[in-house]
């Protein structure tokens, strides 16, 4: 029964079933809002207000955090706060049912967690940049994009994927 | 008519419960799909793991030819949906920027959300650091204002600019997925297993 749990852990969705759900998610979401889901939205409003609140006239008299900062509002008020909160409690039941929870450092055995680490941190400042400068993510520009032919959801998609084959390469060590 | 919030079809203070719920099921769906793991996402630019392009391929086919089959019944007005401005030279730099990102961190923002979720450190590391991000280009801002405001295109869709039945363009993005989920299983078959 143990070794039947623990065997449970690594198994996954069928691709095309966690695909075919995720399309009616996306049809939903357009029909009840007029837009997509969104991801990075949410860590820009995090930062916009620890911004405003430790430094609120830097934060006001710069052309960036100034678009997002309104008279009595917190720009935590905002849709994609929300359904960020709602994707971390949705892993996580997901999670929990599958016996999936567990603190741990996940890398390749040719690697050490620190370089795994230190790579994340890297990684996660290079995509929160890229983000902000195509205005959104995998999720808001790609997916979201890809689903009402926009333009550029597709330059997107292809540039991001593009240059993760070109740059696969010189980052093998880490993965395989 | 559908968009039911813009419509006034629902009322507007449903809009943050439906968030949540909408989020919910979006987190749900991505950690079963395992992209709570760096090393299964990764998996796609190495031909050992295909779930990245089988899930975003498929989703984009259903969503689009769910959205344009509700539009011909009259019961969304796919004229209303938000499509997202294309700024040609923005959306080509940060994408490359994004897939340095993507192989170096192995996850992209709704993933580590999944990640950090479920007590992956690694995912914790890569949501601090986008805030890093967000932080670096807020304060570049100046520097980075005419890449960001530059070659705006507007509202564009692919059926605009390549002068298209949508319909067209919606059945050879199908045809164009399914072929990619044939040739990747022929790819897997072929690289040599990674277990994580």
């Amino acid at each position: 029964m143990e070794n039947k749990k623990h065997a449970n852990r690594h198994v996954y969705w069928n691709p095309y079933f966690g695909g075919f759900l995720l399309g009616l998610l996306i049809i939903l979401t357009f029909y009840l809002t007029g837009r997509g889901l969104g991801a990075s939205g949410a860590l820009k409003s995090g930062v916009v207000t620890v911004v405003h609140t430790v430094a609120p006239n830097h934060a006001e008299s710069n052309a960036y955090y100034s678009k997002f900062i309104k008279e009595g509002e917190s720009p935590m008020n905002n849709w994609l706060v929300f359904e960020a909160l709602g994707v971390i409690l949705g892993a996580f039941l997901s999670g929990a049912f599958t016996g999936r929870l567990k603190f741990k450092i996940e890398h390749s055995p040719k690697i050490t967690g620190k370089r795994r680490l230190i790579f994340a941190l890297i990684g996660g400042t290079l995509f929160g940049l890229g983000a902000q400068i195509a205005r959104g993510c995998t999720s808001g520009a790609a997916l979201s994009g890809m689903a009402v032919l926009s333009v550029g959801g597709f330059i997107t998609m292809l540039s991001i994927f593009g240059t993760g084959f070109v740059v696969a390469y010189f980052f093998r060590k880490n993965w395989i | 008519m559908g968009p039911l919030i813009p419509n006034g079809l629902i009322p507007v203070e449903w809009n943050y419960i439906i968030a949540i719920f909408i989020g919910m099921a979006f987190g749900y769906i991505l950690e079963a799909s395992g992209f709570s793991s760096s090393r299964k996402l990764a998996g796609v630019f190495y031909g050992y793991d295909f779930v990245v392009l089988k899930v975003f391929f498929t989703s984009a086919v259903v969503a689009v030819i769910g959205l344009y089959y509700m539009d011909y019944l009259s019961w969304v007005d796919i004229s209303q949906l938000y499509v997202q401005p294309t700024y040609l030279w923005a959306a080509i730099i940060g994408g490359m920027i994004m897939g340095v990102g993507f192989l170096a961190g192995g996850f992209c923002p709704g993933t580590s959300f999944c990640g950090a979720a479920i007590g992956k450190i690694d995912a914790i590391y890569f949501t601090i650091g986008l805030m890093f991000g967000i932080f670096i280009f807020a304060e570049a801002f100046d520097i980075l204002e005419p890449l960001f405001d530059g070659s705006n295109l507007g509202h564009i869709t692919l059926p605009d600019t390549l002068n298209m039945s949508p319909y067209w363009i919606v059945f050879i993005f199908t045809i164009i997925a399914v072929v990619s989920f044939a040739i990747s299983d022929k790819i897997r078959n072929k690289v040599k297993k990674v277990f994580y």
